[in-house]
């Protein structure tokens, strides 16, 4: 990448950062917002003490965190900008493309995925707080990288599905809609295929531990990223962003 | 720069089910003010979207200072100011703030974006006000600020959407003045679309009149008020009847007749007395109460054109 499109990209971004955080009306309510999830990264360590380190909910909550704060912030950030007639414009400066749409999409991913990792840690210290034991605990080393890796690559399939909603809907809020309900899809299926495949699936988990597991799940996710940021980065052009 | 800044080629644009611009050819010579009129959905907007690369001909070519909009539309944008059908603000960000992404996006250094902004800005008497949210604006403040935003960078050419709509008498009257001192001494090319044909007669060098996509005629607004406006008589009164209209219209001194604001507008081929005209008129039932010799505004002009394409 180019220092220029980089120098692109910055001025994307400083606009999204100052836009994102003035647009709900005020700081307290987006802080407010980004609180939620340090709520549940107090309650659950609680609840489940020293366990918490080394099982399976801490990935979950920084997965779920990050896909939450980017479905909301992308659809804002795009569709938002044409619902307040400002994407035209934007559009008619001299800002590529792909500078317009990394910009857009950089912002939600920091916030997204930094909210996600102080949750993470935060959720360590509660453990360490409520539950002290005489020496300092810490996650075990499957989480402490599997978290920041699921969440991000989560946050950046959610942002590249929220590009590609982006482009066709009107308003922020049916852009959302449209996003929740995609993200809501992949769950439900994952509710049905173990009643379809119970036995493959069985046998399937009996061969992996769960760091084989989590390794699988990564790299599946890299691929679908991959997949859908190239897309895209290749349907993000301004014919398809004016749609009146 | 090139002598002609945007050439359009038989330029046109379909959408679904709608011909938006259809076959358009003119040129706009650089340094000047030209003045695009048309009725609403008359195709101005999506020209403009055309010369800007935003949309895509369906045929044709149009070159905007000497690119080509199909394979060249970055360097057109880097050189364009651009100010739309809506004004583009950030209504959540500071005036201040607006202006700084702009400059942020044409890459002006940190030194003369704080030395433009507040140029831009005090020009426009917004200085005082740069820290609040441009939301809390009143709309022609707002269109103020676009247009600073649009002349930001110091393009060579600017396009405008009815750049003085929403402003108030003495606003609209400095903007032009702007617009025009910016030609003038700076040579830019300023290509605008308004509504307003008292501003575009004060303003324009050259205008072009299009109607659903088409181009209805082009040339200095003397030369379109000579090319239709030949003499011409206006009458004050009421009772403007379809029926006198339609008499009037059958004869053969008689051009074209039009009401308009409440006054009938009588086109005629040739100097001629008016007073068969009034006898005619009042036997058709018409109260007549002041006749005035003159010859077209560009107003008149604009609305015979539109009656002759009916």
């Amino acid at each position: 990448m180019s220092n220029e499109t980089f120098a692109d990209i910055l001025a994307i971004v400083w606009k999204e950062r100052k836009s994102q955080f003035r647009m709900r009306g005020s700081r307290m309510r987006f802080l407010m917002m980004l609180m939620s999830p340090i709520l549940l990264a107090t309650i659950l360590p609680i609840t489940w003490g020293p366990d918490w380190l080394a099982q399976v909910p801490p990935l979950a909550i920084a997965a779920i965190t990050s896909v939450i704060l980017v479905a909301v912030m992308v659809p804002e950030s795009i569709a938002g900008e044409r619902e307040r007639h400002t994407l035209e414009t934007l559009l008619a400066s001299r800002l590529p493309d792909r500078a317009i749409l990394f910009g857009k999409l950089l912002v939600p991913l920091a916030v997204g995925w930094g909210v996600s990792m102080i949750a993470i840690l935060w959720s360590a210290v509660v453990v360490n707080l409520a539950h002290w034991e005489g020496e300092i605990l810490f996650f075990t080393l499957p989480i402490a990288l599997g978290s920041p890796a699921l969440s991000f690559l989560m946050a950046l399939l959610t942002a590249g599905a929220g590009v590609f909603v982006s482009l066709k809907a009107a308003t922020a809020q049916e852009a959302s809609q449209i996003l929740t309900f995609a993200i809501l899809i992949p769950p439900m299926l994952l509710q049905i295929v173990p009643m379809l495949f119970r036995e493959q699936m069985k046998h399937f988990l009996d061969t992996v531990n769960g760091i084989q597991l989590l390794a699988i799940v990564l790299a599946v996710l890299v691929l679908l990223d991959a997949i859908v940021l190239l897309a895209a980065v290749a349907r993000f052009q301004r014919a398809r962003l004016i749609l009146n | 720069m090139t002598e002609i800044a945007i050439r359009l080629e038989n330029l046109t644009r379909n959408f679904e089910t709608v011909r938006a611009v259809d076959g358009l050819s003119l040129e706009v010579p650089a340094g000047t003010i030209f003045g695009f009129l048309g009725p609403n959905g008359a195709g101005k907007t999506t020209t403009i979207r055309l010369l800007l690369g935003l949309l895509e001909p369906t045929a044709g070519q149009a070159v905007v200072l000497g690119y080509d909009t199909r394979t060249q539309a970055q360097e057109i944008r880097s050189r364009t100011g651009a100010l739309l059908e809506h004004s583009g603000i950030y209504e959540h960000l500071s005036a201040e703030d607006n202006l700084g992404f702009y400059a942020r996006a044409y890459r002006l250094p940190n030194s003369e974006r704080q030395a433009r902004i507040r140029e831009l800005l005090e020009h426009m008497g917004l200085w005082e006000r740069r820290k609040d949210q441009a939301g809390t604006w009143s709309k022609g403040m707002q269109q103020k600020l676009a247009l600073a935003r649009a002349l930001f960078h110091r393009p060579p050419l600017v396009l405008l959407d009815e750049p003085t709509a929403g402003l108030d008498v003495p606003s609209a009257a400095a903007v032009r003045e702007d617009l025009a001192k910016l030609a003038e001494r700076e040579g830019t090319t300023v290509f605008l679309t308004t509504h307003n044909m008292a501003e575009a007669e004060k303003l324009c060098s050259r205008v072009a009149v299009i109607r659903k996509g088409r181009l209805v005629t082009v040339g200095h607004p003397d030369e379109l008020r000579a090319q239709s406006g030949g003499p011409r008589v206006e009458v004050l009164g009421h009772g403007f009847s379809d029926e006198a209209l339609a008499l009037l219209r059958e004869r053969p001194e008689v051009a074209a007749v039009a009401v308009q604001n409440g006054h009938l507008a009588i086109e005629l081929h040739q100097e001629t007395a008016t007073s068969p005209l009034v006898s005619l008129l009042v036997g058709a039932g018409v109260k007549v109460e002041e006749v005035r010799r003159g010859k077209a505004s560009l107003e008149d002009v604009f609305l015979t054109l539109m009656e002759e394409e009916k």
